[in-house]
């Protein structure tokens, strides 16, 4: 067997009649204790040979379901009924084997999380030669060596080597590679991807979007590209269907979707996220309530209990997928949807009118100049340092990682700073250190303008009344076996408030993020992820902090309940002129909420200042690959955007590059002439002034416009 | 890797020494071989007890004692017991009883436990799950020696029903027997099945349940999902990429598992009247014999040791994650 043998075929080799996949009528429905959970009611698509679909849809609402249902993976438990005909052929009904000869060879898949996507005990190469020999009678070198080609073909460099690594070996963005030159490894003719980039940060992301539109380029094959954020899909899908309670309920042409939305749930959808692009004051629109059960749907629509516009006929019988505005390809299941085309604004500006969402006011403080302000939190040169040790018995030092290679910067009172970086760029341990209120390694910790090296013990518990800690995973960072009321008095208990007090101020708290205090004597189980997270606020307000430190606090939540929550903390912040320490990777959220941004790669900090200059007026090249891997949910611009494409992952932090920590990956020092790259190699550059309030560390600082 | 391995086997041979130190100690000091002897009935003459305490160094201290044979065996000579047989030639002979029935005992063990969980664990809350818990929570709570007797019982049954003695059940081997090597072999595998079947029913029982829960966490893996998107089967899946990493956790099981059950079947081996080291320890302790006791001691914690050795190098083979460079 030649190589040859094993290519790809040209689109043009392919026989294009009808639809790749047609899903007609399919329902899927699993047993549970309380009944049975009908997770995709009635869904009806279809996928055209070299058309990338979008689905969009919150967590629960069928999209993964549906999908693993056309791969013939649900376990079989589930109950499955309609129809799925791949390339005219009945897919329903199949046996395993049967369907094995399809999966991989003419559908393959591509998975969310690609850490436990690859088995751990065989190498990537081996992984990836698997696929083929299931599939093609070709000798084992044959296939050793096509694996190869494809690794090197998905962008992993020395491909040849790296194929003998096992996955723990690969970064999680080179191991999403693998997984795509896996699905990539026959020839398809579909690629269903399920939210294949959501557990990776943005600058992979980037990467991993443009090999998928590569992978389609070369098999020619259709794309089912699942997800639940709209930024993702707009640049990239060609048609869009949103799904909600394990229905369809508006498909059509992405344009047509993001411009014309009619269907309540996909505006809010629309207006709920904050967007990188937009420079005023964003009203975000937060959907009230949770997705619906499953197991026991009242009759009518599924939204209306969320819906701004429900009447009393929503409630009747559930709306069909009817045509909209006269187009045949634009379908949406609501009542009103022309009372929503006569909605003044497009798109996100109409979820707005009609969700009546408002922009929090600025606090009173903030109107007093920044300089003028108290300081609540200062880092000077902060310095955290890990060693890195070999030995079982006798342990020695064989290097250190330079976590935090000293940092500088202060938040004044009632002002927002968003830390922002890739993982592994040292934000957490920032943040540690800064709750630890130890003498750091180097540098200093200084908060309300008390330096907490030179403190004891009973003043920094005096000082951790001023500052309190907002978590990322609302699930974890409640004890699951205290009820609410113990979680929100346990800071005041540890204080020493006294009991009328704590009992007055409970239920005060309760009524401060939005949740009723008549639920107090409830357990976190019982309580949906954004409501945690409320919960979580208000254990951090309860000994009225200055500073509230907010790890990546919106991360872990659906779209529409992250709205709530950003919307809940701004209007927080006005009304007790808190400061915050915003920690998060979402650079959409930190445009929408902070005021003053750092950005940090590599334990430095290379750009940092007042949040509209650096989001319009980038200076470091990082800064504008970050900015640029960002999708925007809006399908024209986002076909315009040019990508700065960051080649790699982050060098190991025990190993920095010399001089600039970002030449390695910079496309700017690329292009410098050899004497000017020197300086980048030699020579750490400084932060120095770009603007007011504005600093950037690159010895060739210029604006690049990205957005 | 070779290194890493090397060093932990430098560790272990302290650690054995410990442990047969303390055993020597302990048995030195609380048996009492002359007054055994004195007891005899007609008591031995005062000038032989005289001798026999000369013979077992009982006049010196027991550090000094311990080393005296310490000495002896890293020779190879492990001493001579009470009745003045050399302790080396039957430790030879004994350890071969041990391994035959065990070895073969174990590996059966693991081979069937292992398919036992993974099948309860595919067909999980089917007949054949609760039917294989319901098997092994019913062996795990039967001691050795009810099921030894019972499966006695049960192989009589089949004697007397077929006419002939097939399953013989007492001893290693027919005394006296005559005929070439392919007789004794076939004699021997005859009064190996009974005793094998007592040791792998409690082996099967016990792997099968913790290669369930190991497999049930696997079973709903990424990786697993990736390998049937490639196009693998289910079953093919399951096998080639769910037990290849169900095994891991079951390293630790397995190697120990040995290490225990060489010395631990005292029972098994006494029931069916095999002469192993199980046997040879409570021999030798109703014998107030120190130099047996220290003797099985030491291939105890050889055994234990080893075990976890054989444990890391398992691990090793089976996980890449943990090789060291």
């Amino acid at each position: 067997m030649t190589t040859s043998e094993l290519q790809f075929d040209t689109p043009a080799d392919r026989v294009v009649e009808g639809p790749v996949l047609q899903v007609d009528d399919l329902h899927v429905s699993f047993p549970s204790e309380a009944g049975r959970v009908r997770a995709v009611r009635g869904l009806s698509y279809h996928v055209s040979p070299g058309e990338v679909l979008g689905i969009v849809g919150e967590s629960g609402s069928g999209k993964s379901v549906s999908s693993l249902a056309v791969m013939g993976l649900l376990p079989n438990s589930a109950r499955i009924t309609g129809s799925i005909k791949f390339q005219g052929r009945e897919l329903i009904g199949q046996s395993d084997t049967e369907l094995s000869r399809i999966r991989g060879r003419r559908i393959s898949m591509v998975f969310q999380d690609p850490l436990s996507a690859l088995t751990p005990v065989y190498t990537v190469g081996d992984q990836i030669a698997e696929a083929i020999l299931v599939h093609r009678k070709v000798s084992k070198s044959a296939a050793a060596k096509r694996a190869v080609e494809l690794l090197d073909l998905v962008g992993i460099p020395n491909a040849a080597e790296r194929a003998k690594a096992f996955p723990h070996e690969f970064s999680g963005g080179m191991r999403q590679r693998a997984v795509i030159a896996m699905a990539i490894a026959n020839d398809p003719d579909l690629i269903i991807a399920d939210e294949p980039t959501t557990a990776l940060d943005v600058t992979v992301q980037a990467q991993v979007l443009q090999l998928l539109e590569t992978a389609q380029e070369v098999t020619g094959a259709g794309i089912v590209i699942i997800t639940h954020d709209l930024g993702v899909v707009a640049g990239f899908a060609d048609r869009l269907m949103v799904m909600y309670a394990g229905r369809a309920v508006e498909k059509g042409k992405v344009d047509d979707i993001y411009q014309q939305p009619r269907m309540p749930y996909t505006l809010g959808l629309l207006g709920s996220i904050p967007r990188l692009d937009v420079s005023e004051k964003q009203a975000l629109v937060p959907i009230k309530g949770n997705p619906p059960s499953l197991t026991d749907l009242p009759p009518g629509c599924p939204f209306a209990p969320r819906c701004p516009m429900v009447v009393d006929a929503c409630h009747t019988a559930e709306p069909p997928l009817v045509d909209v505005d006269g187009s045949l390809e634009h379908a949406a299941a609501c009542i009103r949807t022309n009372e929503i085309a006569a909605a003044d604004g497009e798109g996100a500006e109409a979820a707005v009118e009609i969700f009546g969402a408002e922009v929090a006011d600025e606090p009173e403080v903030a109107k007093i100049p920044r300089e003028q302000r108290e300081v609540v939190l200062e880092l000077d040169q902060l310095v955290k340092e890990y060693p890195v040790n070999k030995g079982v018995v006798f342990k020695r030092r064989v290097g250190t990682v330079h976590a935090v290679a000293g940092i500088s910067f202060d938040v004044r009172e009632g002002e927002t700073l968003g830390l922002v970086g890739e993982s592994g760029c040292g934000k957490t341990t920032t943040l540690m250190e800064i709750l630890g209120l130890q003498k750091p390694m180097g540098g200093e910790i200084s908060v309300l303008g008390t330096n907490v090296s030179d403190v004891d013990n009973k003043r920094r518990f005096e000082i951790r009344r001023d500052m309190s800690v907002v978590f990322q995973d609302p699930m974890a960072s409640l004890d699951p076996r205290l009820t609410i009321n113990d979680c929100i008095a346990e800071p005041m208990q540890v204080h020493g408030y006294s009991k009328d007090e704590i009992n007055r101020r409970v239920p005060e708290l309760m009524r401060l993020v939005g949740l009723r205090p008549e639920q107090l004597s409830r357990y976190p189980g019982e309580f949906s992820g954004g409501q945690r997270q409320r919960i979580g606020i208000a254990r951090a307000l309860a000994l009225e902090p200055k500073l509230v430190v907010l790890d990546e606090p919106v991360s872990a939540l659906d779209v529409s309940i992250q709205a709530g929550v950003i919307n809940l903390l701004e209007e927080l912040k006005s009304k007790l002129g808190l400061a915050y320490l915003f920690v998060a990777h979402d650079l959409s959220v930190v445009r929408h909420i902070a005021d003053r941004v750092a950005v940090m790669y590599l334990g430095k900090i290379i750009e940092i200042g007042e949040v509209d200059s650096v989001f319009e007026a980038p200076r470091h090249p990082y800064t504008q690959a970050l900015l640029s891997a960002i999708p925007i949910p809006d399908p024209v611009k986002e076909r315009q955007r040019e990508r700065i494409i960051l080649t790699g992952d982050l060098p190991s932090p025990a190993n920095p590059p010399s001089g600039c920590r970002f030449r390695t990956r910079c496309f700017l020092h690329a292009q410098l002439p050899p004497e000017k790259q020197r300086q980048c190699i030699e020579v750490e550059p400084p932060r120095e002034v770009q603007a007011p309030d504005h600093e950037a560390a690159c010895h060739f600082a210029q604006i690049r416009q990205v957005l | 890797m070779a290194g890493f391995l090397l060093r932990r086997l430098v560790n272990y041979v302290v650690l054995a020494l410990v442990a047969t130190f303390l055993a020597f100690t302990l048995a030195s000091a609380t048996f009492d071989p002359i007054g055994v002897l004195q007891q005899r009935n007609p008591p031995p003459p005062a000038a032989s007890i005289e001798a026999k305490k000369r013979d077992l160094h009982l006049d010196q201290p027991i550090p000094q004692r311990f080393v005296t044979w310490m000495g002896g065996v890293v020779q190879g000579d492990f001493g001579r017991t009470i009745t003045d047989r050399p302790i080396t030639d039957e430790l030879g002979r004994r350890v071969g009883v041990s391994l035959r029935l065990f070895l073969l005992g174990i590996t059966i063990g693991i081979l069937f436990g292992v398919l036992l969980g993974v099948v309860s664990a595919i067909r999980q809350y089917k007949f054949s799950d609760y039917f294989a818990t319901l098997f092994s929570f019913v062996l795990l709570s039967t001691p050795v020696f009810v099921l030894g007797t019972l499966l006695k019982m049960g192989a009589q049954g089949i004697n007397d029903s077929i006419g002939t003695n097939v399953l013989i059940f007492v001893g290693e081997t027919t005394p006296g027997f005559q005929g070439n090597w392919f007789e004794h072999l076939g004699d021997r595998l005859q009064h190996l099945i009974v005793p094998t079947l007592a040791i792998a029913l409690g082996q099967i029982a016990y792997y099968s349940r913790y290669q369930r829960s190991s497999m049930l966490d696997v079973l709903g893996s990424d990786f697993l999902r990736t390998a049937q998107a490639k196009g693998l089967t289910r079953r093919k899946a399951l096998f080639k990429h769910g037990l290849r990493t169900a095994l891991i956790p079951m390293a630790t099981l397995f190697a120990f598992g040995f290490g225990l059950l060489v010395v631990g079947g005292t029972f098994t081996e006494r029931i069916f009247g095999w002469f192993g080291m199980g046997d040879w320890l409570v021999t030798g302790i109703s014998a107030q014999d120190t130099n047996i006791t220290a003797t099985v001691t030491l291939f105890v914690a050889v055994c234990v040791l080893f075990s976890g050795w054989l444990a890391d190098v398992l691990y090793a083979a089976l996980d890449p994650r943990i090789r060291v460079n």
